[in-house]
């Protein structure tokens, strides 16, 4: 390995103590630990007004039409006249809340924050292979954080032709509003997301490659390193597609090529679009957005197998097999696209190939989901706040992913494709379960991030009221669906039939409320303990993977003097012969001590 | 008003919860600081607990929901293939609540069976091929069952078989309503192109084709009882998705290119608006209106009309602003009733004429307003 070659490297600069400007520690950093803190705080922030925007969009659904003084506030007199909210910014609030939890919370800030702490403390290296193309990645995040948000304000409203933007709603701007200037500026935003999260992601993929510390085999890899490293390479693979998707939309929407347009009659004229194919469009993005999902999803898994290995004391059940199955659902996630698109009018036989390939993803789904549960199995498990939000994620990703059984399958997909039911389903499979793995994540590592422990109360608090609002507004949703219900629409008024619905959707509404105020307390803890939490020891979960051995304080090169070596694999806990119930990865192996798992 | 008391209410439970943690900290007085933040017996013995009522809360949540909300799921399809597919349903359900029902107990009665204490120590339980294989295995056994049955209802939903006796309608589709249209005698829809559209002939079928020539446009859809019906979909402006609940078909409408459906009704939509359950779901839905009614009129806005049943075709992917409101009534007859239906309504190729004819003065004007459009629209072809 490499490994040694780099850390001598890195010692002769470290011995230089190179002063740190308040600019260059904290705005143009290129340490690894702040870019995440940069990261995880960006985060935070778009995951406010996304969040937010749920909560307003549900006010509309539960109470439609009728007025409330909080529209009027933050939507102004042209999306909210009276207070009452309007329809074209309905589809906004749902784009953008879609776009903003997707791409900028779920996908930047989950990967940006853990794969940039972990995985040069995890693999015990000095940095990130690159932390100049590090600090690059995260500003083009901002950046496009920063245009997104703007796009919000101009004239003729933000983006509303869905987060999945199929032209050619989202390439005329005579058919909605929101086409017009908000599209331009999601497309230029998005492009500029996509180019930095490539960044990140070639920077992960070559550091966990070339930089573990010697003894660090790819068999001794945390199970978060694995699923970061996996996560990057499906971004590899698959993010550039949306970048083309996006540029040729970008070229039909002003330089008038047909790529994804044509036999228009809109506004009473026949636009000159002729020979593309929306359905293209269709293929581009899901060959990007399937794989998204577990983009999304695979971190949270990675953190959750370290957070419940932890605090269940117990090595992960099936360690090889994990890793079998997140190279199995990384390789299958790219060849499923087309279970989006059933009824899309491609050719049915397509159909009968991608309902094959896509239930075979529950195969390795349901190997991780087994593993985790016998990995609590005669543990001595320690209920922190992460472990909590670690089995709530087992929990809501086999909920959220039994439904996926029905919609990978062509012909159930038929009558509940786009309905609530979908909106269900794939809230608790990814968005719910990856939000859980991200606040695991945060409960878990905040004390290596900021020195402090998150008030483990008001964990429990948030956990609690978390779960049982995340159940109550997503399980019921799975009837509406049932029941036929699009999504997307501004109000159900207009349908009779579905007058018996209502019900269903204020306790919904309430639930998601509810919910939404008690992240508060998650943002109060979380901000309150970064200054006056209370100060935390080095290894306070008693933890074996060496982001642990690293001291409290931050420094660059992360550890002083050599870089600790490993000499077993990170899931030594309650080993027989040992006194303790963990054995961190860079103690030798005693005398006669054997290897007990495969 | 209500928002101050939604104000004042958030304040009181911030405040509470603060002092909640307050005595929760005041409990650990005297323990090691560094240590408090991490959890103890004694916390483990209370989420241990929690985490098992958190099982009974999904499950008495789950029973609620099918009791109270079951009846609103659609069931007793209106289509041939509707009973397929809902039988692969009822059966993947089956399988869904074995599964939910026995990894959410395992999971959450662990949590709380294993809840950490001081003595006790864990098992150290790397690996088991067998296990593995059992879960690998059953999962693929089952799944591939799924696959087949399923690809078999797909490929006899989805593959329409061109010999098959089949009654062709056109559903087009625009920013924000249906029409469709009639092949007629010949059962061959006329060649069209959003290219043609011209005054009355919003669909832009091509009058000179011979085909077009007994093509029949409505605005309200009627389909024969018990005859299969096969739907071409046309879009002339964005992506919109035909989506017909009850009969459990659902196909995009694509700009540039005809996508395809077929099914065959079964119920005419009196014999639908019969049956018990529909009765009582109506009934149901009718009082809720009523409700809705009293309320309205007490503000002097007019009341709501009762409502009774009709198939609905609905557009289910996002096609605008109006969106929401993009129906068309599906009215089955019997196909005496039907033939009935038809038989007056007027030609494509008339209504053009007559449209064209010494006009009116309402629709005079709208004739020359769309010539305008249309010398454009022509131009633009001649340059192709």
């Amino acid at each position: 390995m490499s490994a040694e070659g780099h850390d001598h490297g890195h010692d002769h600069e470290h011995e230089h103590h190179h002063k740190d400007t308040f600019i260059t520690k904290y705005i143009f950093s290129i340490d690894h630990k702040m870019i995440a803190k940069q990261y995880l705080l960006t985060g935070i922030v778009m995951g406010i007004i996304g969040v937010g925007m749920s909560m307003l969009f549900r006010m509309q659904l539960a109470w439609p039409e009728e007025s409330f003084k909080i529209f009027n506030f933050l939507l102004g007199d042209k999306f909210a006249p009276d207070g009452v909210m309007t329809n074209d910014i309905y589809l906004a609030l749902v784009t953008i809340h879609g776009t903003i939890m997707v791409f900028f919370v779920l996908t930047a800030a989950l990967s940006g924050t853990f794969s940039n702490l972990l995985i040069p403390l995890q693999i015990g290296a000095r940095d990130m292979a690159s932390g100049f193309m590090n600090m690059i990645s995260y500003w083009l995040f901002f950046l496009s954080s920063v245009i997104m948000i703007c796009s919000l304000f101009v004239e003729s409203g933000p983006a509303s032709a869905g987060w999945t933007i199929y032209p050619p709603l989202s390439a005329l701007p005579q058919a909605i509003g929101g086409s017009g200037a908000g599209m331009t500026l999601w497309l230029v935003s998005m492009a500029i997301f996509i180019a930095s999260s490539l960044m990140g992601s070639l920077n992960y993929v070559v550091t966990v490659i070339n930089l573990r510390t010697k003894g660090m085999s790819m068999t001794r890899l945390p199970l978060t390193i694995w699923a970061f490293f996996v996560t990057a390479l499906i971004g590899i693979i698959s993010f550039p597609v949306l970048l083309s998707a996006a540029l040729l939309l970008i070229m039909d929407r002003s330089f008038g090529t047909s790529f994804f347009l044509s036999d228009i009659y809109i506004a009473g004229e026949v636009l000159h679009y002729q020979g593309g194919s929306p359905v293209l469009f269709e293929h581009l993005f899901w060959f990007l957005g399937h794989p998204e999902v577990y983009i999304v999803l695979l971190p949270a898994l990675g953190i959750t197998s370290e957070v419940i290995a932890t605090n269940s004391r117990k090595p992960i059940f099936g360690y090889r097999a994990m890793i079998m199955s997140i190279l199995a659902i990384a390789f299958l996630s790219t060849i499923v696209w087309g279970h989006h698109m059933f009824i899309s009018g491609m050719n049915p036989f397509l159909g009968s190939v991608f309902t094959f390939t896509t239930l075979l993803i529950a195969i390795p789904s349901a190997v991780k989901a087994f593993n985790y549960i016998t990995t609590l199995w005669k543990g001595n498990l320690q209920l922190n706040p992460a472990m909590l939000f670690s089995i709530g994620l087992v929990s809501t990703f086999i909920t959220g992913g039994l439904t996926g059984i029905i919609l990978g399958d062509s012909t159930l997909d038929i009558n509940v494709h786009d309905t609530y039911f979908v909106v269900a389903h794939f809230h608790l499979v990814m968005g719910i379960s990856a939000l859980y793995g991200m606040f695991a994540g945060i409960y878990h590592w905040f004390p290596k991030m900021f020195g402090r422990m998150l008030n483990k109360n008001l964990g429990y608090v948030h956990f609690w009221v978390t779960a049982v609002c995340a159940y109550g507004v997503f399980f019921p949703m799975h009837f509406i669906g049932l029941a036929g219900l699009p999504r997307r629409y501004y109000t159900n008024t207009n349908f009779p039939l579905f007058d018996d619905l209502q019900n269903v959707n204020v306790l919904i509404t309430m639930f998601a409320l509810v919910g939404g105020a008690f992240q508060l307390v998650f943002l109060y803890n979380f901000f309150s303990s970064i200054f006056y939490g209370k100060r935390t020891i080095q290894n306070p979960w008693k933890s074996n993977t060496l982001e642990w051995t690293a001291p409290i304080e931050h420094i660059h090169g992360n550890w002083p003097g050599e870089i600790p070596h490993v000499y077993r694999w990170p899931y030594d806990y309650s080993k027989p012969g040992h006194d303790e119930d963990f054995v961190p990865q860079n103690i030798p192996m005693k005398e006669g001590e054997e290897v007990l798992h495969h | 008003m209500t928002s101050l008391l939604v104000i004042i209410v958030l304040v009181l439970l911030a405040i509470a919860l603060w002092q909640l943690t307050k005595i929760f900290d005041l409990t650990q007085v005297g323990a090691d600081s560094n240590n408090s933040q991490i959890a103890n017996d004694d916390d483990n013995n209370v989420q241990g607990y929690l985490m098992f009522g958190f099982l009974a809360f999904i499950y008495i949540f789950t029973i609620y929901g099918l009791i109270k909300w079951g009846h609103l799921v659609l069931h007793t399809p209106a289509s041939e293939h509707g009973g397929e597919i809902d039988n692969l349903m009822n059966i993947t359900w089956v399988l869904i609540f074995i599964v939910q029902t026995i990894t959410q107990a395992l999971l959450y009665y662990y949590a709380f069976k294993y809840r950490g204490k001081k003595e006790q120590k864990a098992l150290y339980f790397s690996d088991n091929n067998k296990l593995e294989a059992i879960w690998s295995i059953i999962p693929a056994v089952v799944l591939a069952g799924l696959i087949l049955y399923g690809l078999y209802a797909w490929t006899n939903i989805m593959f329409i078989d061109e010999e098959e006796d089949v009654m062709v309608v056109e559903v087009y589709a625009q920013q924000f309503k249906w029409t469709a249209r009639y092949a007629g005698e010949d059962n061959v829809l006329g060649k069209a192109n959003v290219r043609y559209i011209e005054g009355v002939n919003t669909l832009g079928v091509d009058l000179a084709d011979p085909n077009a020539q007994d093509d029949i446009v409505v605005s309200e859809l009627h389909i024969p009882k018990g005859k299969k019906v096969h739907f071409r979909f046309r879009s002339q402006d964005v992506l919109h998705s035909a989506y017909f609940p009850q009969f459990r078909a659902q196909m995009n409408c694509v700009p540039g290119m005809v996508t395809e459906f077929a099914f065959t009704p079964i119920y005419t939509t009196a014999e639908y608006r019969e049956m018990a359950f529909m009765q009582e779901k109506v009934a149901n839905i009718n009082i809720l209106r009523a409700k809705k009614s009293a309320e309205l009129v007490a503000k002097g806005q007019p009341p709501l009309d009762p409502y009774s049943f009709d198939y609905l075709l609905l557009c289910n992917k996002i096609c605008g602003s109006s969106h929401y409101n993009m129906q068309m009534k599906v009215v089955v007859d019997t196909p005496e009733e039907y033939k009935k239906w038809l038989s007056d309504k007027p030609l494509l190729v008339d209504e053009v004429k007559a449209s064209l004819a010494p006009p009116a003065p309402v629709e005079g004007a709208k004739v020359i307003d769309s010539a305008k459009t249309d010398t454009a629209a022509v131009s633009k072809i001649a340059m192709k």
